[in-house]
């Protein structure tokens, strides 16, 4: 007899994939807001406040990716070419900004470069993201096992608009994890652009909560058919909530409420989105299963990674736990 | 198909993959080093041993933060041009890489913090201990990828279902017929780069009278070490070259340059070989010892190239210079290790300045010699991706152009080029700063320090 490996399988990416948009989302969000901070003494306390974790985040996107392609190559083999350059991108942007933690504080007279690297190479790779996403969204032109589309298929209204939403997305998650990780000015400030990027993530959680059914009439029928309107209506509700909440506590002068309510609004940003395109992996033609590898490359796996991957988990909970409380700069980590 | 998105896509592959491969060449055997350092010390409690291990640790440091880095953008290389490839045959090879990544992870998550940051925070054997997890986390990983590697090679174990690979017998994937000889030849080349590392730095310091004491144990540890791996590597080299014989005989054929079957096989030491006219120009070559050395008897027959259609046979050119490049790198250090016994022999080891200078010039051999091995098998496989299965061809990315693939390959070349350059640059300046200035550094709490590579290397 044989167990059907899959939905273990999408629980573990869809792990993966959510683990790494909430842990790199922070640390890239970050990276986009250093610019912009009142001084330089800031920009060391936002930098020393992730320069711990951030590659760590970092080991989702490889899990994320090699467990792609190791349980559902077949959707690996069409989702990746078709977002060559965004993915392009996203890698080169995400190599300058690692090296930049390291180099910048060696550096003397270049340290411009390097600080211009950690702004430009996270804002890039954030966006490509988001681009990948919004490509994702709009679905694949597939032939037989191949993506038959054209490499700058992502030029598109759409995809780009996405890669703007997430944009203020990580900017919203960045500024919510300063708020717990810094105090007084620093805090402050961060609270206000806070404010700023919620503003801007609901826009864009509105505007592509009415494209998107206008793109797909799939997705307009998951969602606005009934009875699934009854059953699926919780989702734009508790959305409205925890904007509501997150609202609140960033006028208030709790610490940790902001971050926690940022990522409970990522949590139904992405239930929204695995409704939209369940059950497929491709959307709207592949399904989870008709992308799966054999229950045996699935098994030989599963083996493995229920072993090390919570050993991994608990790792990533004990750095956190290590680094916990606010950052200071007498006890920075250099 | 696009002919060019093929080429440049191989190009950017065999770009990417060979900045990455280049630091855990190092790595590997660097881990391995560190480990015995670790442990001689606690044997001897000589502290010189614990003075060079702080020091190469801080090299481990930087350059396994490169690897990482570079190895973040390998997996997706797969999917962005080699679409096909991905598709055919993940279902046997995916899970292999899958396993080393998690295992990198799982390696790099419990034990490297403690190795890098751990010295004063944890006992001296708990110390000893991470470092030789270390050590062998970057053997399993190495296991792994070659596993892939040599699956490529000589598939086996599998089974074809509609053009695609399906895993049959996962013993015999991960233990098919190159396998063994590939993983010995390649461990024992990347802990020869090591040595030799480790050596021209030694000599370096040398030469300038610094370090003495740290740079003379160096020399004699890694010299020790050659003298084994050096002469062992020249058999393993044969045993890998039989199996290739075995089992890829137009890439044996094409690494010896021999054209026509035949018994009393010449041994080609140089040539010009001319793939048009199918033909060496300007060879040198020894009467009869091909067959002598592949098939231990002169009237050995050795099939030549134009046994093979011109459609599967490797590029010759290259592999049959990749070789020699490899066999060179090999034959300096054979010399570098025999000069050395004899100044030993003699008690000038240490004093002899053409020696240390040849030493220092001699750095790079490893590094060239893996890079030309690793050359000369892969671009011997070709036109196979998996080895009579499989061509290149069929496995790449079927909506690429040209056009995408040299924009693509000439931004990673920049990038490169820039962290590359910065990071040999630090390297350079940890070379320069030397064992003594780093054992100063003071150490702050554990609570502070940050777990990850490239910050262990804060000491200026």
């Amino acid at each position: 007899m044989v167990i059907d490996l899959v939905p273990v399988w999408i629980l573990i990416l869809g792990l993966a994939v959510f683990m790494y948009v909430l842990l790199d989302g922070f640390d890239l969000g970050v990276g986009i807001l250093f610019p912009f901070a009142p001084d330089d003494q800031s920009r060391n306390l936002m930098m020393d406040s992730v320069a711990p974790i951030w590659d760590g985040n970092e080991t989702w996107l490889v899990l994320g990716g090699i467990g792609l392609f190791a349980a559902f190559p077949l959707a690996f083999a069409i989702i990746i070419p078709a977002s060559y350059f965004p993915i392009l991108i996203m890698l080169l942007g995400l190599i300058f900004r690692g090296v930049a933690f390291e180099f910048r504080m060696k550096a003397h007279r270049s340290r411009f470069v390097w600080d211009q690297a950690f702004f430009w190479g996270s804002l890039l790779a954030t966006y490509a993201q988001g681009v990948v996403l919004g490509t994702f969204v709009r679905g694949y032109e597939v032939q037989g096992r191949q993506f038959a589309g054209s490499v700058f298929d992502w030029v598109q209204p759409f995809p780009l608009v996405v890669g703007a939403g997430l944009v203020f997305g990580y900017v919203l998650l960045g500024a919510t994890w300063l708020v717990t990780k810094t105090e007084a000015g620093l805090q402050h400030w961060a609270r206000k652009k806070a404010r700023f990027a919620l503003f801007g993530v609901l826009i864009f959680i509105a505007i592509v909560s009415i494209w998107t059914p206008l793109l797909e009439p799939r997705i307009a029928q998951r969602w606005f058919s009934w009875p699934n309107i009854a059953w699926l209506a919780p989702v734009p509700i508790a959305t409205a909530v925890i904007a509501a909440w997150l609202w609140h506590s960033l006028w208030s002068t709790r610490e940790g409420a902001p971050f926690f309510a940022a990522m409970a609004l990522f949590l139904t940003g992405y239930g929204g989105f695995v409704i939209s395109i369940w059950p497929n992996i491709v959307p709207h033609t592949i399904s989870f299963w008709d992308a799966a590898s054999s229950a045996k490359s699935q098994a030989f796996l599963l083996v493995g990674t229920l072993f090390l991957l919570p050993i991994i988990v608990m790792y990533t909970g004990w750095s956190y736990y290590v680094f916990r409380g606010k950052v200071r700069s007498d006890a920075g980590y250099h | 198909m696009n002919f060019d998105a093929l080429l440049l896509s191989r190009f950017q592959f065999a770009f990417v993959v060979a900045f990455h491969f280049l630091l855990p060449a190092f790595t590997i055997g660097l881990a391995s080093y560190i480990a015995v350092l670790e442990g001689l010390n606690l044997a001897t409690g000589r502290r010189v041993y614990l003075r060079i291990s702080n020091f190469w640790i801080k090299i481990f440091a930087v350059s396994f933060g490169m690897g990482v880095v570079s190895g973040i953008v390998m997996p997706f290389q797969f999917g962005t041009n080699w679409s096909r490839y991905s598709d055919m045959v993940a279902d046997v090879v995916a899970p292999l890489m899958a396993y080393e990544g998690l295992m990198a992870f799982f390696l790099e998550a419990g034990f490297l913090g403690v190795l890098l940051f751990g010295r004063k925070r944890v006992p001296q054997w708990a110390h000893f201990f991470a470092a030789i997890m270390v050590a062998i986390g970057t053997l399993f990983s190495t296991f792994w990828i070659l596993v892939v590697n040599s699956w490529m090679h000589t598939p086996a174990g599998f089974s074809m279902v509609d053009g695609r690979f399906f895993p049959f017998d996962w013993f015999e994937i991960i233990w098919n017929p190159s396998f063994p000889y590939r993983f010995m030849h390649t461990v024992t080349a990347v802990y020869l780069t090591t040595a030799f590392a480790v050596i021209g730095i030694a000599a370096f310091y040398l030469r300038r009278n610094r370090f003495v004491e740290e740079s003379r144990t160096m020399l004699t540890m890694g010299l020790g070490l050659a003298s084994i791996l050096v002469p062992l590597q020249a058999v393993l080299g044969d045993l890998h070259g039989l199996n290739t014989l075995h089992h890829q005989p137009e890439k044996l054929a094409a690494i010896e340059g021999i054209w026509d079957t035949r018994t009393n096989q010449s041994m080609v030491l140089f040539a010009i070989p001319d793939e048009s006219a199918e033909t060496n120009r300007a060879a040198i070559e020894v009467p009869g010892l091909a067959s002598l050395y592949l098939r231990h008897s002169l009237e050995g027959r050795v099939l030549g190239l134009r046994d093979f259609p011109k459609e599967d046979r490797p590029p010759v050119v290259v592999v049959f210079y990749a070789f020699r490049v490899m066999l060179a790198m090999w034959a300096t250090m054979m010399l570098l290790t025999l000069w050395g016994w004899w100044l030993a022999f003699r008690g000038r080891l240490f004093a002899t300045d053409l020696y240390l200078r040849a030493c220092n010039w001699a750095i790079p051999v490893g590094f060239i010699a893996v890079t030309a091995g690793w050359v000369t098998t892969e671009a011997g496989r070709q036109p196979w991706v998996v080895y009579g299965f499989l061509r290149t061809a069929d496995a790449v990315t079927p909506n690429l152009t040209g056009r995408d693939v040299s924009i693509s390959l000439a931004l990673y070349a920049l990038v490169y080029a820039v962290v590359f350059g910065a990071g040999v640059y630090f390297l350079f300046k940890l070379v320069h700063a030397g064992p003594a200035a780093l054992s100063t550094a003071p150490e702050p709490g554990m609570a502070q320090r940050p777990a990850r590579p490239l910050s262990a290397a804060d000491a200026d």
